[in-house]
């Protein structure tokens, strides 16, 4: 009964859904109000619905109910409730779902928090993400649904993948899912602006905030999902290529190329179809992503659905999503012409200069990504490209942007003069040069050119914001004040792009000094590796509530100091039948050592790998200093007070100076 | 600046940007596709000696040898028709079992010996990688259909 009223829920929600689209965006057209006004109360009411049948899948799973299919399939009773949670989203079915709720949750964020929008302009942004919800419904009901049940009933359920079963994984989908799907709300006021052909400052404006929030969550989404991969494979890798890690790097790429552009359309009246363009291209790679991890078209960890009908729907949704608003948008862009104007020696040149390098940066990814699948479909063969392709490629495309950000920070809007920044940089240009070679040398004994280029692109990136953000307190008299004065979206570019530093730091010493040895290990047998002493002290059996596992203990010291006992298990979930590794990592600042148990061998010996990991949680540390920029950006008082902000947005044309233009 | 002349840098600027891209992508594509081979194509030649490829199939039954001293390790791969050995030295995949479909990345050594750099193996017990399923299928029209049902 009850997973029929799951069923019967996310009907009425697709009804709430097919209302909130139609009424709205045809009540805008003809300017009925009575229809523009139903966006609100029918996206209130979508949320309730989907949240109820969410609400009773999560029942479903905690309760153990294995008629469901999905439940039988995802879960067990000897699963922790944690898991049995968490394994709501664990498969195709209940990711989907999730991807619907946190729709909709964004749906009715943006009614509560859009009551200075025109009713016009909100009844389509709600009208078009309502659009994009019908699909989502009508895709799940058809082609996939959670409630859907099993006869006759199996006793017990064929349990979650057991790489799943971690905490890592209870927030990660949500995450990701929270930026992916937020996107929705950029695409959603980019659609509503062309409609309306109101293409002016106001929608980069409204739109911002909501951007940057899509994009904090994506960018924590996808360093949790890195940070799981690095210690749930056991393979200590942080970052694999893998289609579906470039699904959702994809969409990243975009939505910072986006959140840039949108500086430029609000504050100086420029780029704005480009920017359309981009919250276009961020929803259409969203969609892409949901389409290449859920159709199984492309080998991944991640692939659990492997039925060609769902391919086929969500390459039906992606055509009709992409293809419409691109159409809209070939119809509409022309006809904006005002524009700000700029020299080339200016921050909006700079900014251009990025953002078409991050998308130059996305179609790489793109590229090999859908090369094999390409590949195949036209008979050339079958093909993978590796890792080796990215990373030849994508590095050399973020060293030029890179440089760009540093002189993005300092450069004035409209126009500046190069002498002026050359003065300001050139002392942080040789500064980085010299000290990041320094360093270097200093500390490490190989690879010393591609470690060097590393820390002093970071140092680079580091300096220039700190010297943009001196800058601008050196501009008031009073340096305390100033301090307040500078709005919070100031200190969020800075404090992301130093997460950005952080992040290039970790990147380039892990990769270039990581060492990993594959031992072979009989208790009390120990090894010297990087400056640490490994002593494998115990071998045991262990049992948790759904598997076996045998556990290494391992002794730590340094220079005859105990640093610690790390403990790798192999454990075999016994539901499935399915061996897992779990490694066992010391961290600190500036290094992680990490064991993982291979597999037994004779003798009571068993294969171990040894890693030390240079700075490698400076890579996730990086990205939550960008989640917190973002999260200060998003929040700068300008979008608070939304009618404060109005009077002053003509300011910046009609006052001639570059630098009070800065200054506000 | 112009109008006109703003549009000429934001042409030139995506011109080099795109140039940029395409070389940089063409010199590493060339370098760094992998080809899948089939132990069958392997047999009758058609895999490269030269370069690194990938190949698959599935681990014969007893064929798994260890070394006593070292990590390396040798298995043979079989499409049910040809087979090839392959030479690993490391840690193989939680889910390397003799029976399941595998993928390999190396280089041929000799006539019908190859060279693993890494091994992959899936993490579910049910899959087959999709390569593999249809070297199998290629190989043995008579393989039963639904035992490898999620390959495609």
């Amino acid at each position: 009964m009850i997973p029929e009223l799951g069923n019967f829920s996310l009907i009425l929600a697709l009804a709430m859904a097919i209302i909130q689209t139609l009424f709205p965006i045809t009540g805008a057209a003809n300017g009925n109000l009575a229809w523009m006004s139903l966006a609100r109360p029918a996206a209130w009411l979508q949320f309730l619905f989907v949240t109820l049948s969410f609400i009773i899948l999560i029942y479903l799973f905690l309760t153990n109910d294995f008629s469901v299919s999905y439940v039988a399939q995802n879960s067990n009773s000897l699963l922790p409730a944690i898991y049995r949670f968490s394994a709501v989203w664990g498969a195709h079915e209940g990711s989907l779902l999730l991807w619907v709720f946190i729709l909709s949750l964004w749906t009715v964020a943006v009614s509560f928090y859009s009551k200075r929008l025109p009713l016009y302009f909100l009844a389509r942004v709600i009208g078009v993400m309502g659009s994009v919800s019908v699909g989502f419904l009508l895709f799940m009901l058809f082609t996939s649904n959670p409630f859907d049940r099993l006869l006759p009933t199996p006793a017990d359920g064929s349990d979650l993948n057991p790489l799943l079963q971690d905490p890592g994984l209870i927030i990660h989908p949500p995450m990701l899912y929270m930026g992916y799907v937020g996107f929705s709300v950029a695409f959603g006021f980019a659609i509503a602006a062309l409609l309306g052909g109101n293409l002016d400052t106001n929608w980069a404006r409204w739109s911002r905030p909501w951007t940057l929030l899509a994009w904090l969550f994506l960018t924590l989404g996808i360093a949790l999902g890195s940070w799981w991969a690095y210690y749930e494979l056991g393979w200590g890798g942080w970052w694999f290529w893998d289609p579906v890690e470039n699904a959702s790097f994809m969409p990243w790429l975009i939505g910072t190329a986006l959140i840039h552009s949108f500086a430029a359309t609000e504050k100086r009246d420029v780029f704005k179809n480009w920017t359309i363009l981009l919250a276009i291209c961020v929803f259409a790679l969203s969609l892409l992503g949901t389409f290449l991890v859920r159709s199984g078209v492309l080998t991944s960890v991640h692939a659990f659905a492997t039925d060609p009908e769902r391919g086929i729907f969500i390459l039906v949704l992606l055509g009709f999503f992409v293809g419409g608003s691109l159409l809209l948008y070939a119809l509409r862009a022309p006809t904006t012409t005002r524009s700000g104007q700029f020299k080339l020696c200016s921050r909006e040149t700079f900014l251009l200069f990025n953002s078409v390098l991050l998308l130059v940066a996305m179609l790489t990814v793109l590229l090999g990504t859908l090369y094999p699948l390409i590949a195949e479909t036209i008979g050339v063969g079958k093909l993978s490209v590796g890792a080796p392709y990215f990373n030849a490629v994508f590095i050399p495309i973020m060293m030029p942007i890179i440089i760009m950000i540093g002189i993005g920070a300092i450069v004035r809007w409209r126009q500046d003069d190069a002498v002026r920044v050359w003065k300001q940089l050139r002392i942080l240009f040789v500064g980085s040069i010299c000290i990041g070679t320094a360093l270097g040398i200093l500390f490490f004994d190989d690879h010393l050119f591609r470690t060097s280029v590393g820390i002093v692109a970071a140092l680079w990136v580091l300096t220039t914001s700190c010297s943009a953000l001196l800058a601008r307190i050196k501009q008031h008299q009073h340096k305390l004040l100033a301090l307040r004065m500078i709005p919070r979206g100031f200190y969020g570019m800075t404090i992301a792009h130093i997460g950005f530093a952080v992040t290039i730091i970790g990147i380039t010493i892990t990769s270039q000094h990581s060492v990993d040895i594959h031992q072979r290990m009989a208790p009390g047998d120990s090894i010297e590796f990087a400056d640490y002493s490994f002593q494998l002290e115990a071998l045991r059996p262990v049992s948790g509530p759904n598997f076996q596992a045998t556990e290494a203990v391992v002794k730590v010291m340094k220079n005859g100091i105990y640093i610690t006992k790390l403990r790798s298990q192999k454990r075999i979930y016994s539901v499935r039948n399915m061996p897992m590794t779990e490694a066992g990592i010391h961290s600190n600042l500036v290094r992680d050592i990490y064991i993982s148990l291979g597999e037994p061998l004779e003798n009571n010996a068993w294969s171990i790998r040894l890693y030390h990991k240079p700075f490698v949680r400076w890579i996730w540390l990086g990205a939550i200093f960008m989640a917190i920029g973002g999260l200060l950006a998003a929040t700068d008082r300008r979008y608070r007070f939304n009618i404060q902000h109005q009077k002053t947005v003509s300011l910046p044309r009609s006052s001639g100076s570059p630098v009070s233009a800065n200054i506000k | 600046m112009s109008p006109r002349r703003k549009r000429i840098a934001a042409v030139c600027s995506i011109l080099a940007g795109m140039t940029l891209a395409t070389t940089l992508i063409l010199t590493a594509f060339e370098k760094n596709l992998l080809y899948f081979y089939s132990p069958t194509q392997i047999a009758n030649g058609e895999a490269p000696t030269t370069r690194s490829f990938r190949i698959g199939g599935l681990v014969m039954a007893d064929s798994v040898k260890r070394n006593n001293d070292s990590l390396e390790v040798s298995f043979t791969l079989t499409d049910t028709i040809h087979q090839i050995d392959v030479v690993y030295n490391g840690i193989l995949p939680d889910l390397f079992r003799e029976g399941q479909g595998i993928v390999a990345n190396g280089k041929l050594e000799s006539d019908k010996h190859f060279k693993a750099d890494e091994v992959l193996a899936k993490h579910d017990e049910n899959y087959m990688p999709p390569e593999v399923a249809l070297a199998l299928e290629a190989a043995n029209a008579k393989m039963p259909q639904q035992k490898y049902k999620t390959a495609r």
